[in-house]
């Protein structure tokens, strides 16, 4: 599955994976201090990338930063390795820094992810990249960024469980299915990015590193190694994990995160697994047994 | 008796008699204290700096916290401040929109002073916003709804609701009858006299209105270019005014 790169398809004219050295070392500057303090959202100077913002612009720099010549890089977008967003990235990176490239969630060394962590459970010396829109989770409570950055200083975080108790009123349950967010290491609260909540309980003492970019905010925070990561909730209506009847039409699996897909004019809808790595590799292994 | 709030020679200019200046004065538990004075006067820069929200030139103020002991409100550190602005305090704003939440429901505007507290059971939220809709007069089965289809009257209300959630000790208010019609200023002023004397709450009341200040006020200062000119027994100042500039404000009345 992983590619190697053949040395007329890097694009001649770009230095390593694009940006300069200085800002790729300014860059590792606010992530070694985003890695110091779990949760801290640090800001940076982001600079102007090839593509738009909102499409992945301050994942792509922090890839760049920590991007070395030996790594394998894998891109994901909601799950899959085959989408435009993913596609783009990753080719991106092939032309730019000439480095390996796979689908396979194992042998990668950095995973860049738009709103997925990946089925296949992390391990030790990864390094997992999020596209982050709006890094702030008290914003839509607070427009003030000096207020906002007060209230992380003060530990002043009554306002986060108001849009949780909004919910409850309105639905009876707390209805925030996507950037859920999380209290880091009892001190920060987070925005884990637009990840399913299904995905939180894989922050917790997760064995890779996670670094978040945001490109528009200019904003880097980290999770080191196995922090602590828990989900805000109610006493008496605690963090619950979505479950749902189907399984997936392709591979059967009952664990994984599913899209749900409309395949005719009928209406006739299927479920499928939204990481297409887990999924085809489970396909594989089905076939390999029959 | 020792005094809730120990305020010495507080002085924060903009300019030459803009802003206040040189005010002293002791406010004890369960005392109302009304500000009166005219526009420009320096009522409301006097409010801010006593609750915290502005920084002095000079002076000092000293809360003697019952459980804690005394705070110096300008040497505290901003947590300790904030702190004290959420739970032993409360902070009336004249105009509600500032003070409540406009986005989210009403409960929730109650409940949130409990969960910056810590508290964490929904059950207990809603709890104590159904009781405080009550407590101010508002049918409780509007809990859900959001403050800005409230009426006037209804969201000052929620407003104060929203701050005495918390059992503050004392509470700032600025003009919190401005821009309600007569009656509905009648009614707030009747449940907030009420309230007052039951959770013997102190309060420092800005007001333009010496109608509001003789209902509602234990004590009043004068206030005129930035300084006090006269304080003392509402009803003494109000009946017996001895600075001219009393005798004037209170002269200014029309008389039904």
């Amino acid at each position: 599955m992983s590619v190697q790169v053949e040395p007329s398809s890097i694009e001649a004219g770009y230095n390593f994976a694009y940006l300069d050295e200085q800002t790729k070392r300014s860059l590792r500057r606010g992530l070694l201090k985003a890695v110091a303090i779990p949760g801290y959202q640090v800001p940076f100077g982001g600079r102007e990338m090839p593509l738009p913002y909102g499409w992945g612009t301050g994942g792509m720099q922090v890839t760049a930063a920590v991007l070395g010549r030996d790594d394998v890089l894998k891109v994901i977008d909601q799950g899959a390795d085959d989408t435009t967003n993913a596609v783009s990235i990753r080719r991106f990176f092939t032309r730019t820094a000439g480095v390996e490239t796979t689908e396979r969630t194992d042998s990668a060394t950095i995973i860049q992810t738009r709103h997925r962590i990946p089925e296949t459970p992390l391990r030790s010396g990864q390094i997992m990249v999020y596209q982050v829109p709006i890094p702030e989770p008290l914003r839509f409570i607070e427009p003030s960024d000096s207020e906002t950055r007060a209230m992380h200083a003060l530990n002043d975080y009554g306002v986060m469980h108001v849009k949780l108790y909004e919910d409850i009123a309105t639905y009876g349950h707390i209805a925030t299915t996507y950037a859920y967010p999380v209290m880091v290491d009892q001190r920060y609260v987070m925005d884990p990015s637009p990840i399913p909540k299904f995905d939180n309980p894989k922050l917790h003492m997760s064995p890779a590193l996670m670094l978040f970019g945001a490109g528009r905010e200019k904003r880097l925070y980290a999770l080191p190694p196995y922090t602590r990561v828990k989900s805000l909730d109610f006493e008496d209506h605690p963090f619950e994990l979505p479950s749902w009847d189907q399984s997936c039409a392709f591979c059967g699996s009952t664990e994984s995160y599913l899209d749900e897909l409309i395949v005719d004019d009928e209406g006739t809808r299927q479920f499928v697994c939204s990481d297409t790595d887990y999924c085809s590799q489970r396909c594989n292994e089905q076939e390999a047994r029959a | 008796m020792n005094p809730l709030l120990s305020v010495r020679d507080l002085t924060l200019l903009y300019g030459p008699e803009k802003g206040c200046q040189g005010v002293s004065f002791d406010l004890y538990p369960g005392e109302v204290l009304g500000i009166v004075g005219e526009s420009g006067s320096g009522k409301s820069t006097l409010l801010s700096v006593l609750s915290g929200r502005n920084m002095p030139d000079t002076g000092q103020v000293t809360y003697h916290c019952p459980q804690t002991g005394s705070i110096d409100l300008y040497r505290a550190s901003e947590a300790q401040r904030r702190n004290l602005l959420r739970t032993q305090w409360g902070f009336v704003e004249q105009n509600p929109r500032d003070g409540l939440r406009m986005n989210v429901s009403a409960g929730a505007n109650i409940g949130e002073r409990l969960m910056a507290q810590g508290v964490r059971h929904y059950g207990q939220l809603r709890q104590a916003g159904l009781q405080w809709l009550k407590q101010v007069e508002i049918d409780p089965a509007r809990i859900d709804d959001l403050p800005r289809t409230f009426s006037g009257g209804m969201q000052q209300r929620l407003q104060i609701a929203r701050n005495l959630v918390s059992s503050p000790k004392l509470m700032f208010m600025d003009e919190p009858t401005g821009g309600l019609d007569v009656s509905v200023q009648a009614h707030l002023l009747d449940l907030l006299r009420g309230l007052v004397r039951e959770l013997q709450l102190a309060v420092i009341i800005v007001t333009h209105d010496l109608a509001v200040a003789r209902l509602l006020a234990d004590r009043l200062m004068v206030m005129r270019r930035s300084r006090v000119v006269e304080a003392g027994l509402t009803d003494q100042i109000l009946d017996d005014p001895q600075h001219a500039y009393s005798q004037l404000l209170v002269s200014s009345v029309l008389q039904p």
